[in-house]
C-alpha cells in the first residue's frame, strides 16, 4: 500500500514539475540567424507584372481569370519599409499612436447579419501594438525604428487595418485572392510557388531548419527573399520563387488579401507562414482571421496598377 | 496435425469473437504504425521519405485531404467491425444470424482497407476504387442484418416480468432496443455520408471538414459531410459505451433511467446531426438536447460502475468496513475495469466540456484568433475522442482475452496513464491560446508534445506488447487459440435467466 501511495505521489509531482517546467509564456531567444544573414536575399522595393487572363486554380485546378493586369512586390513588405512608412503617415496624420498602440481610421464594412459575422463599423482600428514583445518596430524619442537585425525581415504584428492603411498611403492596394493566387502559381496549377516538391532549401516553414529557428524549436522570420539559391551555414537554398519572380508565396508570413466575403468579416491569409507545417504551404490552402488580429506569422504584401 | 492446427488457428482468427477482435486491432495498430509515418515528428525525421520510397507510395500534394478521407474511412471500417463483433457477441442474437454478420462485416472491412489505401497511395486503379466501395457497402449489410437480428420487438427477445433489466410493460428489452437503435441511426448516417461522397466522385475532389469550418455559406453536402463525421463517431461511442454496460452487468433502477435516456439519445441526436443539412440553424440546439440524455445515461452506467468495482474487490478482500484509502485502492485495483469508465470520465474534461466551451464562448474568443487555430481545436477533439474510445476498447479486449497478474496491471496502467497523459497535454495545446500568445509558447508546446509522445508511445508500446504476445501465441502448438471454447463463434450470452435458451 506504501508502494502504491508512493506511485501515486510520483506521479502527481512529475506531472506538476512538467507541466511547470513548460511555463505558461516565455520569449524565445534570439535566432542565431539574426547578426549573420541580415541582408535581404533580393531588393525589397521591386515589382513585377503579372498579365491578365486565366489560370488554374484551387486544389483542383479550376479555370480562373484576373481581369487586368497588375504589378505586385517580388518580397513581403519589410519591417524598414513599415517602420519608413509609420514615420511618415504620423506625421501626415493618417495614422495615430496612443499608449504604444497605433490606429487608424477606416470606413467599416456593408453588414450582412451571417450568423457569425462581426460588424465592423466605421472608426479607428488598431494597426499595430508596439507593446507587443513580437513587434519587430518600436518608437523612441518621436520617430519609429526596428529592431536590429531584422531590418529586412517581413513585418508582421500588423492587422488587415495596418496593411491596408499601408496600401493605400502609397496608393497602391491589397491584392485580391486571385491576384495573389496567380502571381503565385503562374498558369500551370503546380501546388508550390516554385514546382512540385517541398523541401528544406525552399521556404521557411515550421522546424524547416534554416538559421532563423531556435534551438529550442521556434521558427523566426527570415529575410526577405532568403531563398534565393545562395548557402547560409549549411543551408543550401534554391531559387525558391515563382513563375513570376515573387519570392517568399509560401511560407516566411501568411500575406493579408484584400478581399471582404459575403456574411463573413474575416480576412484570408495566403502562402502559409513559418509557423505551418510543410502541407500549409500548398498554394490553395488558406488562413483567416478577423481583420483587426495581429500575429508574428502574418504580414503582407501589395500590388498597383502597371505604371 | 499442422494442417489442423492451421484450420483451427484460422477459424480462431476468422470465427471467434476475440480472433475476429484481435485480427481487426493488429491491422488497425499495422495501418496505423506505417501511416504515422506519414506526418510529425517521423516525417521530420525523414523517416516518412523511407516509407513512400520502399512501399512505392504515390503521394500527389493535390491529393492528399482525399487520401485522407479514405485512410479515415478504412480504419473507421475497422471499428465499425469490432463494434460490430462486441454487439453479436454480447448482445442474444441467433448464432447463424451472428456468424453472417461477422463473416460479412469481416469481408467488408478488409476489402474496403486492402483496396481503399492501395487506391490512395499506391496510384489510382479504378477496380480498387470500386472494390473499395464494395467493401463499404458489406460492412452496410452486414448493418442492416444485424438490425434485423436485434429487432428488439420479437417474443423470443422479450424480457420476464421480474427481469432487473429496462424493459418496457410488455417485455420489450430497453438496452436491445437502444443497440437496436444506435445500428439504424449508424445505418441512415452512413447513406448521409455516402450521399455526399458519392458526389465527390473517386475520393479525390474533396475536403477535410474542419477547413471549411468559417465558410459562411456551405452547401448541402458539405453540411451532409460534417453532419456524418460527427454522428458516426458519436455512435460507435454510444455503442461501445452500451458493451461496457454489458460487461459490468449493468441493471437495477440506474439501468432502467439509463436505457430511455440513452434510446432517446440516439435518436435525438442523430436527428439532430441530420438536420444540419436542411435547418442548420437549429441543428445545434437538437444535438445539445440528444448529447444531453446520451451523456445522462452513461453517467447512470459509471455512476452503477465504479461502486460495483469497490464492492466487489472488499468483498473479495473479506473487508466490511473499509477506510477511505481501502476503497481507493479497491478502485483502483483493476486497471482494466476502473479504465473503462474512468475514460468516460475523462472524456468529459477534454473533449464534452472543451466542445461546450467552445461553442458558448465561439465568437468572443475563438472567433478572434486565426482559423488554423480553431482548425487545431477541432482536429485534436475528434482525435481525442475517437482514441478514448479506441483505449477503453483495448481495455476492454484485454479483459475478455485473460489478460491476469502483473500483466494486466502494467497493460491497463500503461494505457490509462499513458492515454491521460497524452491527451491531457494535447487538450492544453488545443487551448494554448487562451493563456498563451503564438509568440511566447514554443516552451510549452515543446513540454506538451514531450508530454503527448511519451504518453502515446506508453500505450502503443502497451498495445504492440499485448499484440505480439498474441502473435506468439498464435504460432504455439497449445496457445489460447487452441482452447475449443475460443475455436467457435461465441454468442451465446446469457443476460437475464429469461432469456437463456433462445441462441441456440
Amino acid at each position: 500500500m506504501k508502494r502504491s501511495k508512493g506511485l501515486a505521489i510520483t506521479f502527481v509531482l512529475l506531472a506538476a514539475i512538467m507541466i511547470w517546467g513548460g511555463g505558461c509564456g516565455k520569449v524565445p531567444q534570439t535566432p542565431a540567424g539574426v547578426g549573420q544573414h541580415d541582408l535581404p536575399g533580393t531588393a525589397a522595393n521591386a515589382w513585377v507584372m503579372v498579365p491578365a487572363g486565366e489560370f488554374l486554380s484551387g486544389q483542383f485546378n479550376e479555370v480562373a481569370a484576373t481581369d487586368r493586369a497588375f504589378e505586385i512586390m517580388t518580397t513581403e513588405v519589410t519591417n524598414e519599409q513599415y517602420a519608413d512608412y509609420l514615420e511618415e503617415a504620423l506625421k501626415a496624420g493618417a495614422v495615430e499612436i496612443e499608449d504604444g498602440r497605433i490606429s487608424g481610421y477606416y470606413p467599416g464594412d456593408e453588414f450582412h447579419g451571417g450568423k457569425h459575422e462581426a460588424e465592423i463599423k466605421e472608426g479607428y482600428y488598431l494597426h499595430m501594438d508596439l507593446n507587443d514583445l513580437a513587434t519587430r518596430i518600436a518608437f523612441e524619442d518621436g520617430s519609429f525604428r526596428v529592431v536590429a537585425g531584422y531590418e529586412h525581415h517581413p513585418v508582421s504584428m500588423v492587422s488587415w487595418f495596418g496593411a491596408k492603411a499601408y496600401a493605400d498611403f502609397h496608393g497602391y492596394r491589397l491584392p485580391t485572392e486571385l491576384e495573389w493566387e496567380k502571381a503565385a502559381r503562374g498558369t500551370d496549377g503546380r501546388p508550390f510557388p516554385w514546382g512540385d516538391e517541398i523541401g528544406h532549401q525552399y521556404a521557411n516553414y515550421y522546424h524547416s531548419g534554416d538559421p532563423f529557428e531556435t534551438s529550442g524549436g521556434y521558427s523566426d522570420t527570415t529575410p526577405v527573399g532568403f531563398y534565393n539559391g545562395e548557402t547560409y551555414g549549411d543551408l543550401e537554398t534554391v531559387q525558391a520563387t515563382s513563375p513570376y519572380g515573387l519570392y517568399d508565396m509560401a511560407g516566411n508570413v501568411g500575406e493579408w488579401t484584400a478581399d471582404i466575403h459575403y456574411k463573413l468579416h474575416d480576412r484570408t491569409i495566403r502562402g502559409g507562414s513559418k509557423a505551418s507545417y510543410e502541407i500549409d504551404l500548398r498554394i490553395w490552402k488558406s488562413n483567416s482571421a478577423p481583420p483587426g488580429y495581429a500575429g508574428p506569422s502574418v504580414g503582407f504584401r501589395c500590388v498597383r496598377d502597371p505604371r | 496435425m499442422p494442417a489442423d492446427g492451421l484450420r483451427h488457428r484460422l477459424e480462431y482468427l476468422f470465427m471467434s469473437t476475440k480472433g475476429l477482435v484481435l485480427m481487426a486491432i493488429g491491422i488497425i495498430a499495422l495501418v496505423t504504425v506505417v501511416w504515422g509515418t506519414l506526418s510529425g515528428p517521423m516525417a521530420e525525421w525523414g523517416v516518412k521519405d523511407v516509407v513512400v520510397d520502399l512501399l512505392g507510395m504515390d503521394l500527389v500534394h493535390a491529393e492528399r485531404e482525399g487520401r485522407l478521407v479514405m485512410l479515415y474511412h478504412t480504419i473507421a471500417m475497422a471499428m465499425v467491425a469490432i463494434t460490430v463483433y462486441l454487439i453479436t457477441d454480447n448482445v442474444k442474437i441467433r448464432r447463424a444470424n451472428a456468424a453472417m454478420i461477422n463473416s460479412t462485416v469481416t469481408a467488408g472491412y478488409l476489402i474496403s482497407m486492402f483496396f481503399g489505401l492501395g487506391y490512395a497511395y499506391f496510384g489510382h486503379n479504378q477496380t480498387y476504387h470500386g472494390l473499395y466501395l464494395l467493401g463499404m457497402s458489406l460492412v452496410f449489410y452486414a448493418g442492416i442484418l444485424l438490425a434485423i437480428a436485434l429487432w428488439p420487438w420479437r417474443d423470443e427477445f422479450r424480457l420476464s416480468g421480474n427481469s432487473p433489466y429496462a424493459r418496457t410493460r410488455s417485455g420489450i428489452d430497453l438496452e436491445r432496443t437502444a443497440i437496436w437503435a444506435t445500428v439504424v441511426a449508424a445505418l441512415g448516417s452512413a447513406a448521409l455520408g455516402a450521399w455526399a461522397g458519392s458526389h465527390y466522385g473517386s475520393g479525390f475532389n474533396t475536403f477535410l471538414a474542419e477547413d471549411t469550418i468559417r465558410l459562411p455559406i456551405k452547401g448541402p453536402l458539405e453540411l451532409a459531410v460534417i453532419g456524418h463525421l460527427h454522428i458516426m463517431l458519436a455512435l460507435i461511442g454510444i455503442a461501445i459505451t452500451l458493451v461496457i454496460g454489458r460487461w459490468f452487468d449493468f441493471k437495477g433502477i440506474l439501468h432502467r433511467i439509463s436505457m430511455p435516456s440513452m434510446i432517446i439519445g440516439t435518436v435525438v441526436l442523430t436527428l439532430g446531426a441530420w438536420a444540419v443539412v436542411p435547418y442548420q440553424e437549429i441543428a445545434h440546439w437538437i444535438i445539445y438536447a440528444g448529447a444531453s440524455f446520451s451523456m445522462l445515461a452513461a453517467l447512470f452506467m459509471v455512476i452503477y460502475g465504479l461502486p460495483k468495482i469497490v464492492h466487489e474487490r472488499l468483498r473479495e478482500q473479506g473487508l466490511d468496513r473499509a477506510t477511505l484509502w481501502q476503497k481507493a485502492m479497491a478502485l483502483l485495483h483493476d486497471p482494466l475495469r476502473f479504465g473503462s469508465l474512468w475514460q468516460m470520465i475523462f472524456m468529459n474534461f477534454n473533449v464534452s466540456f472543451v466542445g461546450i466551451f467552445m461553442a458558448v464562448k465561439l465568437d468572443e474568443l475563438f472567433r478572434v484568433w486565426p482559423h488554423r487555430e480553431e482548425r487545431i481545436e477541432l482536429t485534436g477533439h475528434w482525435h481525442i475522442l475517437s482514441a478514448l474510445i479506441a483505449t477503453i476498447v483495448l481495455l476492454y479486449f484485454a479483459d475478455r482475452i485473460g489478460l491476469k497478474g502483473r500483466v494486466r496491471q502494467v497493460f491497463g496502467w500503461s494505457v490509462i496513464l499513458g492515454s491521460d497523459i497524452a491527451f491531457g497535454a494535447i487538450t492544453v495545446f488545443e487551448m494554448k491560446r487562451l493563456f498563451v500568445s503564438e509568440y511566447t509558447q514554443q516552451y510549452l508546446v515543446n513540454t506538451l508534445m514531450l508530454m503527448a509522445d511519451f504518453g502515446l508511445a506508453l500505450v502503443l508500446l502497451a498495445t504492440g506488447g499485448l499484440l505480439v504476445w498474441r502473435l506468439v501465441d498464435l504460432v504455439t502448438p497449445r496457445g489460447l487459440w487452441s482452447r475449443i471454447d475460443e475455436s467457435v463463434p461465441d454468442v451465446t450470452v446469457t443476460m437475464d435467466s429469461s432469456q437463456q435458451g433462445v441462441t441456440q
